[in-house]
């Protein structure tokens, strides 16, 4: 019996909500270290931020300026932002218990004690003397949940469609992290060299988590191109947009296994990943980096929608 | 009586339908005084899911629409009807008779209709039948037969208000009226022979009323009469809603076009 | 623990354990109070952890609540049990004859034992369901029989709970806590398990597909309105543990004259469907049509024959409080056989005499509200204010026919533990009933709902009731 349509829209969503979860911790965190420095650059950083969670307008709404306490507070438990993490932690709570009877008890109980711990802990304002113990706790609890979901679960479908949407809300945020910045990375914005400069690219890789495991590949070469073909192609980096999509064709060639015809969702994460495999970080910049990140960004929104048609998420 | 039926229905929409199921009351049944000779229904831009009897033992057939822009209904057939002077009789069906005596949406009576029952509330004691003719004789004046001036939705106080109405206003407001006498009353909806014509507008609408040691007995307001071996009897129940021909529920937001084309002959 | 008025389930007036609760007196003896009300919180924790919890009615998602459990278990000794089994199997048998009758034939209303009134004012009459036979004759798959005691030998059927009995999941959920904390208890006295619940609500399912099913398996699902109602824990786990597909409306289609679930390789067809949504809102072509949690033309579906409900709509009919009264009149008529179990003595406000009655004696009896359910709407009058004894009667006298009024049963004691140790609360008992065209199936066992509050009467949870698990002995 193949599983309801709503219930992989369910685990799509869930598994989405979690990774948005931890994203947006990992950049209130780096955020944060910029604040931290006293550095100029803090309240450009967190608009930077807020760009990169695609709720800038409704930010502005708000508030009128990027200032530290209002970011944070907007990002970490704002419940009118569907993107905040006290938002995205309860989407991805309420979409596990809608296909509860399809994940194991302990991804489940997982997920249901993050819920309960987050709401808690958010439940009030955050001070900053608390923050980074906040946002450890909401990296730890997705830890948790994945670390369940690999331990404990099947590796059938329900599998896959936890997997898509995961890496389908990881490709979107490397993209986003990447254009916001895109300017950054290019070589003429390298030729500067300044301490500034420097900051900014720690910056970019702390978002994702990548500032060792960078530092460990390219002991010498830290320039923009080493940077953006890390995040980009390096198929070893788990957030990069190549690993991203490598796991995204592979989810899907598993779940058009069992359907007649080719899916036209695999052919798109086939066709995407074509631009990304063996590729050289000079040819993406010779295309534009922007225009490049630009079209990842459209192609993973496309990639979603195909998904939610071609699994029959809705009615 | 023999009478040859053809009746086509057809609804069109402005762009397609993206999910409707459509409950057809269009099929009579052999019995208290009709026999059906042969009968089919198809369906053109639709397809038949299941085939029932309701709870009124009206045959029903549930049809399905989804991503067409036009579904075209075709009954016909022959019926053999007697002339029992619109006595149809206690039936077989287990509805009880409870069922038709409270007041539903389009049944529910208003300050005109009371007053126009009042007078006829002592006779009913003495001689239901007798009452029931001049009820549906006074109701005939009260409402004037005109078509346009209501619409499927309207109700029986409203058309005694308006003071017109087509036969399922007069049935409604029959139906309203006997209750309010203690009489159980039902809707019919059918075909009737009409003298002379030929192609018809639409399907017709009578009503019946239960009265003792009769059973029940058809009253056709819009042509004073009762049902002779001119009507075919198809579906029957509280009110329209319960027998109305097509009954259905569509998502999506397409508009309706409904075109109705009939023969009743001998 | 008996004080005196109450029958006290685990003592006797002298204070020496009844004998189904020797062996466990014992072992309580043995223990440390301290440890135990330890185990009490790692109960809570462990429910909140796993999300048995219950949405409060009209309030949002963030007020999901816990039915406090208790760890004192309510045991019930084998020779108790076989007299409640038969008196529930033949009331069970009796409501399905009923349900048969009053949609066909209505063979009772003819013979006069129970007057039309009571059926043709009645809401919960479903005249769309006339004409229909479910397989087997079967309407009411899933029952929960509410029974009190009030003595050593004196059980009331206090409500017969045909349309979707909810709270079998606490049963199952309870008991695996029970294992979790007390393993040696369960070595040393033989309860009989509740385990198989899901299996054999699985095949009393299975056993009433509808006769065009020929498959071996047929196809089931659990119809739940979705992740805001108050019973949705119950739905999923229900769903999960007999390992059939737990759908929502929006999940649903008719497909090729069948009811048919949206899964990711299109639709598939639907058999049997355990159905969590009342009947007003379960189909909108048929019912209420401004419905979003029914399936419209699942009605017409089921009378084509081509699914089985469970429960049949307009169920609702033989559990009406309006019509308990009569309830071993029609255990008689269709059963052939004097009632088993008794019915608690039952005052009709719609009868001149019984309403002077009741409105002499308001303070001392409990007043039910006829449609209303989970203790909404009622007036226990020993517990009432002279305020609210005075606006029930207003109540009472502008619609008598919308009540009935019962004595106060002297509703048994089981102790809780407290802070204190061991202290008797009033319990009810809900067993669980499975009814196929094979066989009636009763779980050993059932919901133990106990008052918190001390001297209340009231056990619903959602007015601070709370559960315990319910132990039946083995011979």
């Amino acid at each position: 019996m193949p599983m309801l349509g709503r219930t992989a829209g369910g685990l799509f969503w869930m598994f989405r909500y979690l990774e948005r979860s931890e994203n947006t911790a990992r950049m209130l965190d780096t955020g944060f270290r910029i604040a931290l420095t006293g550095s100029q650059q803090a309240e450009s950083e967190w608009e930077s931020i807020v760009t990169t969670s695609g709720a800038r307008d409704l930010y502005l709404q708000k508030y009128d300026s990027f200032d530290q306490a209002h970011v944070i507070n907007f990002l970490l438990r704002d419940k009118d932002n569907p993107s905040s993490i006290l938002s995205s932690i309860e989407a991805a709570r309420s979409n596990a218990r809608m296909v509860r009877t399809a994940l194991s008890s302990e991804v489940w109980e997982a997920t249901n004690e993050t819920w309960m711990l987050l709401k808690q802990t958010l439940a009030r304002q955050v001070s900053v003397k608390n923050l980074a113990e906040v946002l450890t706790s909401v990296r730890q609890q997705s830890s948790l949940v994945r670390g369940a979901l690999h331990g404990t679960m099947l590796r059938n479908e329900i599998f896959d469609f936890a997997r898509i949407g995961t890496f389908v809300e990881r490709a979107d945020n490397t993209a986003r992290i990447l254009d916001v910045k895109y300017y950054v990375l290019l070589p003429s914005a390298a030729f500067v060299g300044s301490s500034m400069d420097n900051a900014q690219w720690e910056t970019i890789l702390r978002s994702v988590s990548a500032f060792r495991s960078f530092r460990w590949l390219n002991e010498s070469d830290s320039s923009p191109k080493a940077i953006a073909a890390f995040l980009i192609l390096d198929k070893r980096m788990p957030r990069s947009l190549a690993f991203c999509y490598a796991k995204l064709a592979g989810n899907l060639a598993y779940l058009s296994q069992k359907h007649a015809g080719t899916l036209p969702s695999l052919e798109i994460a086939q066709q995407t990943y074509a631009k990304l495999n063996d590729r050289e970080i000079d040819s993406i910049f010779d295309e534009g980096l922007h225009e490049f990140l630009e079209s990842s960004i459209s192609d993973t929104a496309r990639l979603a929608s195909q998904i939610q048609e071609d699994f029959r998420f809705y009615g | 009586m023999r009478l040859k039926i053809s009746h086509k229905t057809t609804y069109t929409y402005d762009k397609p339908v993206y999910y409707a199921l459509q409950q057809i009351r269009l099929t009579p049944r052999t019995a208290d005084g009709q026999k059906v000779l042969n009968w089919t229904s198809t369906f053109t831009g639709g397809e038949r899911q299941v085939s029932f009897e309701d709870q009124f033992r009206n045959p029903v057939d549930l049809v399905l629409m989804a991503g067409t822009e036009k579904l075209e209904i075709v009954s016909e057939g022959e019926v053999e009807v007697e002339d029992r002077n619109g006595v149809v009789g206690m039936g077989k069906g287990l509805m009880p008779l409870w069922v038709f005596m409270p007041k539903t949406a389009a049944t529910s009576p208003g300050p005109q209709l009371r007053k126009l029952v009042k007078p006829f509330e002592k006779q009913v004691a003495e001689d239901q039948l007798a009452t029931m003719h001049r009820l549906s004789e006074a109701i005939g004046e009260a409402v004037e037969y005109t078509v346009g001036a209501t619409t499927s939705a309207t109700t029986a106080e409203e058309a005694v208000v308006a003071g017109k109405g087509v036969c399922q206003d007069h049935a409604h407001v029959m139906i309203t009226a006997a209750r309010l006498l203690g009489r159980p009353a039902r809707y019919v909806s059918g075909y009737l022979l009409m003298e002379g014509v030929t192609e018809q507008d639409a399907t017709h609408a009578w009503c019946e009323i239960f009265i003792e040691r009769l059973g029940w007995v058809g009253f056709d307001v819009s042509n004073a009469v009762c049902p002779d071996d001119r009507y075919v009897r198809v579906a029957v129940g509280r009110d329209y809603a319960d027998a109305a021909p097509v009954h259905g529920l569509r998502q999506g937001d397409a508009q309706e076009e409904l075109c109705v084309s009939l023969q009743v002959q001998q | 623990m008996t004080n005196g008025k109450f029958f006290d389930e685990m003592s006797e007036a002298g204070g020496a354990p009844r004998a189904p609760y020797a062996r466990y007196a014992d072992w309580f003896s043995g223990e440390d109070p301290k440890s135990l009300l330890k185990k009490s919180a790692e109960a809570e924790t462990f429910f909140r952890r796993i999300g048995i919890t219950f949405n409060v009615y009209g309030q949002s998602e963030a007020d999901e609540r816990l039915i406090p459990f208790d760890i004192v278990p309510r045991i019930i000794a084998a020779s108790e049990w076989r007299q409640l089994e038969r008196g529930i199997e033949q009331r069970v048998r009796a409501i399905n004859a009923f349900l048969a009758d009053i949609y066909n034939k209505q063979e009772i209303l003819k013979s006069g034992r129970l007057p039309a009134h009571i059926i043709s004012g009645n809401e919960a009459y479903l005249p769309q369901m006339v004409g229909v036979s479910p397989p087997g004759g079967v309407y009411t798959h899933i029952v929960g029989t509410d029974l009190v005691r009030t003595g050593e030998n004196q059980f009331y059927v206090l409500e017969d709970n045909a349309r979707t009995p909810s709270g079998v999941s606490y049963m199952l959920e309870n008991r695996e806590t029970m294992l979790q904390m007390f393993p040696e208890l369960f070595t040393q006295m033989r309860v009989k398990p509740v385990s198989s619940y899901p299996a054999e609500l699985r095949r009393s399912l299975s056993e009433s597909a509808p006769p065009g099913c020929t498959s071996a398996k047929p196809t089931l699902a659990v119809l739940t309105p979705g992740i805001h109602n108050s019973a949705y824990f119950e739905h999923s786990f229900l769903a999960d543990q007999m390992g059939a597909e737990l759908v929502e409306a929006s999940d649903l289609r008719i497909v090729d004259g069948k009811v048919a679930m949206r899964t990711i390789r299109g639709y598939k067809p639907i058999d049997v469907i355990y159905r969590r949504v009342d009947d007003a809102f379960l189909d909108p072509l048929n019912f209420n049509p401004e419905s979003l949690l029914g399936v419209p033309g699942i009605m017409d579906v089921y009378r084509a024959g081509n699914i089985t409900i469970a429960n049949a709509p307009g169920t609702g009919i033989a559990d009406d409080k309006a019509l308990y009264s009569y309830m071993p009149d029609i255990v008689e008529f269709y059963t052939g056989e004097k009632a088993i179990l008794q019915n608690v003595p039952t005052w009709r406000c719609s009868e001149e005499d019984s309403l002077k009655y009741v409105l002499d004696h308001l303070a001392e009896l409990v007043v039910k509200e006829v449609h209303g359910s989970g203790g909404y709407g009622m007036l226990v009058g020993p517990a009432a204010s002279k305020k609210e004894l005075a606006e029930f009667e207003a109540k009472l006298r502008a619609r008598p026919g919308n009540y009935i009024a019962q004595p106060t049963l002297a509703l048994s004691t089981v102790p809780i533990m407290t802070q204190k140790g061991l202290a008797p609360r009033h319990v009810d008992l809900r067993p669980f009933v499975l009814v196929s065209p094979k066989k009636i199936h009763i779980t050993a066992g059932g919901l133990t709902r106990v008052a918190l509050k001390e001297g209340s009467l009231v056990v619903n949870s959602s007015q601070g009731g709370g559960t315990k698990d319910t132990w039946v002995l083995g011979d």
